[in-house]
């Protein structure tokens, strides 16, 4: 059956495009803003209007997005990630999603809900929990370089690798 | 020593530093017999 993988593709990509934009939207956007409003008192509104419905986008659209890879992989998806020659490109794209999903679900998620106020916690728990995130978010965002490299494995990669 | 991470250039050149690698670690080693 053709229709599973087409349209598992399409909402990997659709996901993916969301995720990814959403990353790149915290790390170069987000971010520096929430600096510059946090010195003339005015990140409350990021905070609590902008951030909280970023994240609900981007937790989920990842989940969506390892999901249909998944789904596409198919009858491959051990090959892929027992890096089996054929499969091996994309398999290395694989592992690093699913490292930055592990990154958003088991880091940055429970991080955000206590720096947001949506889970109770001390100034100094706030503080390591900004690091923590933070520092797992740049992860996400440096990890995201090669995965989209590895899994673009169109006809140049093939030719790229030699398969 | 500074993270790299902590700036957005540090960022970008790490992730590019890594496909590097994984790139050679693809080729020489996963592929090597192929």
């Amino acid at each position: 059956m053709e229709l599973v993988p087409a349209i598992a593709r399409w909402i990997h990509f659709l996901a993916g495009i969301t995720w990814i934009g959403l990353l790149y939207y915290f790390n170069l956007v987000q971010v520096p803003a929430l600096k510059d409003a946090a010195a003339d008192g005015t990140a409350a509104g990021i905070t609590k209007h902008v951030a909280p419905r970023a994240l609900f986008w981007f937790r989920w659209s990842a989940l969506v997005t390892w999901l249909a890879g998944a789904a596409l992989l198919g009858a491959g998806f051990t090959a892929a990630f027992t890096l089996q020659p054929e499969m091996a490109p994309i398999g290395i794209g694989a592992w690093l999603g699913t490292i930055m999903l592990f990154n958003v679900w088991g880091l940055i998620w429970p991080n955000q809900k206590k720096i947001l106020g949506m889970k109770p916690a001390t100034d100094e728990e706030k503080a390591k929990a900004r690091r923590i995130a933070f520092l797992a978010s740049r992860t996400n965002m440096m990890l995201s370089i090669p995965m989209l490299f590895f899994m673009a494995g169109g006809l140049s990669h093939r030719a790229l690798f030699g398969l | 020593m500074k993270n790299p991470l902590d700036s957005i250039p540090g960022t970008i050149v790490s992730g590019l530093i890594l496909t590097v690698v994984l790139y050679f670690f693809l080729k020489n080693f996963i592929l090597a017999g192929v």
